[in-house]
């Protein structure tokens, strides 16, 4: 039976039909979504609440790159536009990066994906949101009390003891939102090892769970040594207990190396689960078993792994020794590798697949290239001689964003897209979400491929002006026109999705007839998930693409309230009707 | 739904076979205190991360100024330090049996020996208080009022004196107030065995991972206690410490 | 500066580390554009060859191959070990200046970098050095951490408070450069830059004998003389060595023991810290009595006072002024510290109570000028 498209927001009953109860709709109270238990609907109110850090992280990039046009600024005093950068990386790290994909997809997804009815904590699951919105609610606090100048690494002594801002608060806040951040790992790591459904072995894990597991992994191990480096400036800045100060024997670089040893895992926090979302978008896209599962697997561990041995890349020039440096930089080409082999695996599943363009794929794609691109200009980072020019450049910057907005964003926008109906209940404008693939990708290059040659040329970071040197003008120019575009690829999303909801066409079980336990279930699943708990026999991503049916399977275009096939209850198993 | 057999002796089921203390998301009572245990493991990693980075901090800092931070170490009280530790290392026991009553359904137990807990906690945070008094009394808190006075650091370099003293209270201090959660954490779970909340009599988990945490915090101790109060002396034979 | 179009797209390379650090960096920009075309070729072509609804062989699909596997993890991993010992082995000469490299000091606080010249020249926020002699700079910062950053030599270097760090090159090409700060530092951190100017060796001989920017007319060894005598060093430290306190002539570089045992050399680093903190090493053979300078010295003047005691002593250099016949009426230091010590001059006490009496070696010469310290310990 197919379901016609609604016109309103209300789930209204079907004549003759029972109204299906979901997650959304079987309460409706505010109190039922401020103290729920259940993991889906926690994964909404992340997705809500990081999405309003991220418009305000992107807001303070508008303001950044518009000063920036300009060798002397435009229209902020440079204290201004010093707390502006500073925002934008603390909002962008520790409100949106760190926690979005795992706090939202990792929250929706990883119990349906092996089986279970809920996490291994729910209650603890509430309770990270709620330090999460506590602790962005002390950062924004501080922001709007005056702000930080400090930039989102608080090197010391400047945020110990010169910077005028308001540190303590703003670290409170961080040390708060770490919190969130352990929780939610904990309660994965419990729920991956205790809570998979009978028959779901290891190596039957979809490639996101291992992504998932191994970043729950550096959240436990590494956030709560970044906590208590903060903990330490504020001690100094607070209660004036000397750790770090330098007129007392203390050593200002030592703070660089704990809150490193975090810093750097923590993008491997960042990136892992974007990369465990790409495994799901080419597997089912290409409909077909990534190839060299368990070296993809493991390669996730491996970074987790070697993630943690590496932090000395960002100290070359510290004055840290030679010695340290030489042990950190070959360590960071080790580091590469398993990326490396995530990358050409990949590929290489697209290989006698049977490749669909729909937008997730369009995002996967993307993230290709983009993070090939982003992660090899690492190594020019890695390697010490070269480090020595590029350090605190805007090469680092070009870096970081294409590693994390073309690489950790891009698959967020997949996976938003992945699972939106699967969330939702609804699909969106087919049509709108493929053009907003490619303005963003379009959008991403022409803002951050500029920040490199200007980094190489010698430009420093966190520069408000830049009159010594008006040539550097010119890539200025060029990246804030790309901004405005990339804004765009940011901006038409949240259009066509916030519409979805109020008259998109009622999403099947499992629209894009991909494999995986969720997608058994129907759209959006009930609260408790599963009828009941299945037992797993079939392999992962267990498609044939030999197989007469999946070469017929998503040929079909989506279009509004009006594709055969596609809005059945259970998915596309049933044959094709000719429209 | 499949029955499961249940491996805990409590005995209560209702008609769906469940044990009332079972959560919803668990499917028997052995995932969900296999579950509670490993978390709570796992969150004890997370603070061996917290104060593992303060503890090589310190041991930098240490290695670096040993002579300095073995002078200003005269100046605590060793005795009040041990006594310190005996009174938290009795409270691990007496945790261990509260842990044993809770196994065996004996509320008395529990209640009992957790006050005895409780006890020690509070003699330990009374003696902390002392030290701190005698501490702040010879102006040796960090910052602008650090004494100029170089008996009260034993002749130590008195900038050196100051960091040592910064990591004195703020690892104590920490470490304090991870005792200070322990007791309101403790008291809850005391108020539940006394009300007889069936979540903690019919399940001893709870209690099993509360004593997890106050072992921790025993054990966070036993590392600072020598290697604040207890330094081996480092300067050579020929020339004594001052 | 290579340009495109009137855009520059690459720095000038203007010292001895520009070139090989180039040849890394362009290699690097190979191996990127080689791993992304095959990356990028591998996925539009499979991409469309293999879309779906077209009709092509996908029969006996690759599902893992070990070899396959292991190829691309370790050719990767071999150009990763190749790319590294390339970058590593400009670092290290990058971190090990010649002896004979030409010293400029440098201390940098927020906003602006003062620059000195062993000779006395004077420059702030410019840098003038002549090409094709090393030149080393020892950096040190007054309040936050900074950067000295030239990118047309491809340098760059922390400038730290608390201790010294280092940076050299070799210009190679005359002209004007950028100087910037690479460190984050507060307000005007984008405004902490200047100038490296790379002049012809005649040229640099010129601009210097005619004072740069702005001369102090004294070298830094005559600088440093001067505090030598204004906060008192004289008053203890002689030509020979005495009860009260070590001699300083020609203790530059050589090994210093002290009473705890251990020993350090007496370089730039020992001697900052020996006047600033003495009592982090006492020499064996005396005690806490000097006081410390912390906080009544700027940077500059530790770096004069350093380039006058390496002076002491040598041949070139002057000894220490007889200036405990200048004493007279000096002061009583009173540092903050509960150790009072007056100081007369006068008649040679030489049986003056030893008023530390630690089991320390002592030598026996005369006193010369009495010291009497009284005061508590």
């Amino acid at each position: 039976m197919s379901a016609t498209a609604t016109t309103t927001g209300q789930i209204h009953e079907e004549p003759g039909g029972g109204k299906e109860t979901n997650y959304l709709n079987v309460t409706h109270t505010i109190k039922s979504w401020l103290l729920t238990q259940d993991h889906k609907r926690i994964a909404i109110l992340y997705m809500v609440s990081t999405a309003f850090f991220f418009l305000l992280g992107g807001i303070a990039a508008g303001l950044i790159r518009y000063e920036l046009t300009s060798p002397a600024g435009v229209m902020l005093e440079s204290e201004t536009y010093n707390k502006v950068f500073s925002a934008h990386g603390i909002l962008m790290i520790f409100t949106f990066l760190v926690p979005a994909i795992p706090a939202i997809f990792g929250n929706f997804v990883l119990p349906l994906m092996i089986g279970a009815r809920d996490v291994a904590f729910p209650k603890l699951n509430l309770m990270s949101w709620y330090l999460y919105m506590t602790g962005g609610s002390l950062i924004l606090w501080g922001i709007l009390a005056g702000g930080v100048d400090t930039g989102w690494t608080f090197y010391v002594p400047l945020s110990s003891m010169y910077s005028n801002g308001q540190v303590t608060i703003t670290l409170v806040g961080i040390f708060i939102a770490g919190f969130s951040s352990i929780t939610t790992g904990i309660n994965f790591v419990v729920t991956v090892h205790k809570m998979r459904a009978p028959g779901m072995t290891w190596f039957r894990l979809p490639l996101f769970i291992w992504a998932m597991y191994a970043t729950s992994v550096i959240m436990i191990l590494g956030t709560p040594v970044v906590a208590v480096t903060l903990l330490c400036v504020i001690f100094e800045r607070a209660f004036h207990l000397p750790i770090f100060s330098p007129e007392l024997g203390g050593d200002p670089v030592l703070f660089q190396h704990m809150f490193w040893f975090y810093s750097h895992p923590a993008v491997y926090i960042m990136i892992l689960p974007g990369f465990g979302v790409i495994s799901e978008l080419i597997a089912n896209f290409s409909r077909k078993r990534i190839f060299g599962y368990h070296f993809v697997a493991f390669s996730s561990l491996a970074i987790a792994g070697l993630g943690f041995l590496v932090w000395g890349h960002h100290m070359f020039v510290s004055s840290q020794s030679m010695y340290e440096g030489i042990v950190f930089s070959l360590i960071s080409f080790l580091v590469a590798v398993p990326s490396a082999i995530k990358i050409f695996n990949w590929t290489a599943t697209l290989y006698k697949g049977h490749i669909r363009f729909q937008a997730p794929m369009l995002y996967a794609l993307s993230f290709m290239g983009l993070f090939t691109l982003g992660g090899l200009t690492g190594l020019f980072l890695a390697s010490m001689g070269t480090d020595v020019h590029l350090t605190n450049t805007y090469f680092i910057v070009a870096h970081f964003h294409y590693v994390m907005v073309g690489g950790q964003m891009t698959a967020y926008m997949g996976a938003l897209h992945y699972w939106w109906p699967k969330m939702t209940g609804r699909m969106y404008h087919e049509g709108m979400a493929k053009f907003a693939a490619l303005i963003l990708f379009i959008g991403f290059n022409l803002t951050f491929f500029p920040q490199f040659i200007v980094g190489w040329l010698g430009m420093p970071r966190r520069y408000h002006y830049y009159y010594f040197a008006p040539e550097y003008q010119p890539y200025h120019i060029m990246s804030s026109l790309g901004a405005s575009v990339l804004a765009l690829g940011f901006g038409l999303p949240a259009f066509y999705l916030i519409a979805s909801l109020i008259n998109g066409p009622k999403a099947s079980a499992n629209p894009w007839g991909a494999h995986g336990l969720e997608w058994n279930i129907a759209s959006p699943p009930p609260t408790e998930n599963f009828l009941e708990i299945p037992i797993v026999t079939d392999e992962v991503y267990d498609f044939d693409p030999t197989s007469e049916f999946e070469q017929e399977a998503g040929t079909h275009r989506i279009m509004h309230g009006d594709a055969p096939g596609l809005q059945t209850k259970d998915g596309d198993k049933k044959p094709m009707e000719d429209k | 739904m499949s029955d499961m057999t249940l491996h805990h002796d409590h005995g209560h089921g209702d008609e769906h076979g469940h044990n009332p203390a079972q959560a919803h998301q668990f499917e028997n009572m052995e995932q969900q205190t296999e579950c509670y245990i490993t978390g709570m493991w796992t969150f004890l990693v997370t603070e061996v991360m917290f104060f593992g980075a303060l503890f090589v901090a310190y041991t930098l800092y240490r290695w670096n100024y040993k002579f300095d931070f073995y002078n200003a170490h005269e100046h605590l009280n060793v005795m009040m330090g041990g006594i310190n530790t005996m009174v938290l290392l009795v409270s691990s026991w007496f945790v261990v049996m509260a842990v044993q009553g809770a196994q065996l359904g004996k509320r008395n137990q529990v209640l009992a020996f957790l006050a005895g807990t409780q006890l020690c906690a509070l003699t330990f945070l009374t003696i902390k208080y002392f030290e701190y008094s005698s501490k702040f009394a010879d102006n040796l808190y960090p910052g602008v009022g650090f004494t100029t006075n170089p008996e009260h650091v034993h002749h130590a370099n008195l900038n050196h004196a100051q960091i040592f003293y910064g990591f004195y209270f703020g690892m104590t201090g920490l470490h304090a107030v991870h005792i200070l959660v322990g007791i309101l954490v403790i008291g809850f779970l005391m108020m539940k065995w006394y009300r007889r909340h069936p979540s903690v009599v019919n399940d001893f988990v709870y209690t099993e991972m509360v004593g997890l945490y106050w072992h921790f915090v025993d054990l966070v101790w036993i590392f600072l206690f020598p290697l604040f109060y207890l330094q081996a002396n480092p300067f050579p034979p020929s020339v004594g410490g001052h | 500066m290579f340009h495109l179009f009137n855009f520059p797209l690459a720095p000038p390379a203007a010292s001895n580390f520009a070139k090989e650090h180039d040849l890394v960096f362009y290699t690097l920009c190979a191996l990127t554009v080689l791993f992304c075309v095959i990356v990028g070729a591998g996925v539009i072509f499979f991409s469309i060859y293999y879309r779906a609804g077209n009709k092509v062989d996908r029969s006996r699909p690759m599902y893992e191959n070990l070899k396959l596997e292991l190829t691309w993890t370790f050719i990767p991993l071999l150009l990763g070990i190749v790319v590294f010992w390339m970058g590593a082995r400009l670092f290290v000469e990058m971190k090990t200046p010649p002896k004979d490299a030409q010293e400029i000091f440098v201390v940098g606080k927020q906003w602006m970098w003062h620059v000195q010249h062993t000779n006395g020249v004077r420059e702030n926020n410019t840098l003038h050095i002549p090409i094709g002699k090393p030149v080393k700079l020892t950096m040190i910062s007054q309040d936050v951490i900074h950067a000295f950053y030239i990118p047309a030599f491809r340098v760059q270097m922390h400038v730290v408070p608390g201790r010294y760090t280092q940076l050299w090159f070799t210009a190679t090409e005359p002209g004007a450069y950028h100087l910037f700060c690479g460190m984050y530092c507060g307000t005007q951190h984008s405004e902490m830059g200047g100038t490296v100017y790379a002049m012809e060796p005649k040229d640099y001989a010129n601009w210097l004998a005619n004072g740069g920017e702005e001369t102090v007319p004294m070298t830094m060894t005559q600088a440093g003389e001067k505090i030598y005598n204004r906060v008192g060093c004289n008053n203890c430290h002689a030509n020979v060595s005495t009860p009260r306190a070590p001699s300083l002539l020609g203790i530059y570089n050589t090994k210093r023991v002290f009473t705890d045992g251990t020993s350090l050399v007496a370089n730039e680093e020992y001697l900052r810290d020996s006047i600033l903190h003495p009592w982090n090493h006492i020499t064996n053979g005396y005690d806490e009595s000097m006081p410390a300078y912390d906080g009544q010295l700027s940077e500059s003047d530790v770096l004069n006072l350093i380039a006058y005691i390496k002076e002491m002593g040598t041949s070139t250099g002057k000894s220490a002024p007889s200036s405990l016949g200048n004493a007279e009426g000096a002061a009583t230091r009173a540092t903050g510290h509960d150790v009072h010590d007056t100081l007369s001059v006068g008649a040679i006490q030489a049986n003056v109570p030893d008023p530390n009496p630690t089991p320390t070696l002592r030598k026996d010469t005369p006193a010369v000028g009495a010291i009497a310290a009284e005061g508590n310990k």
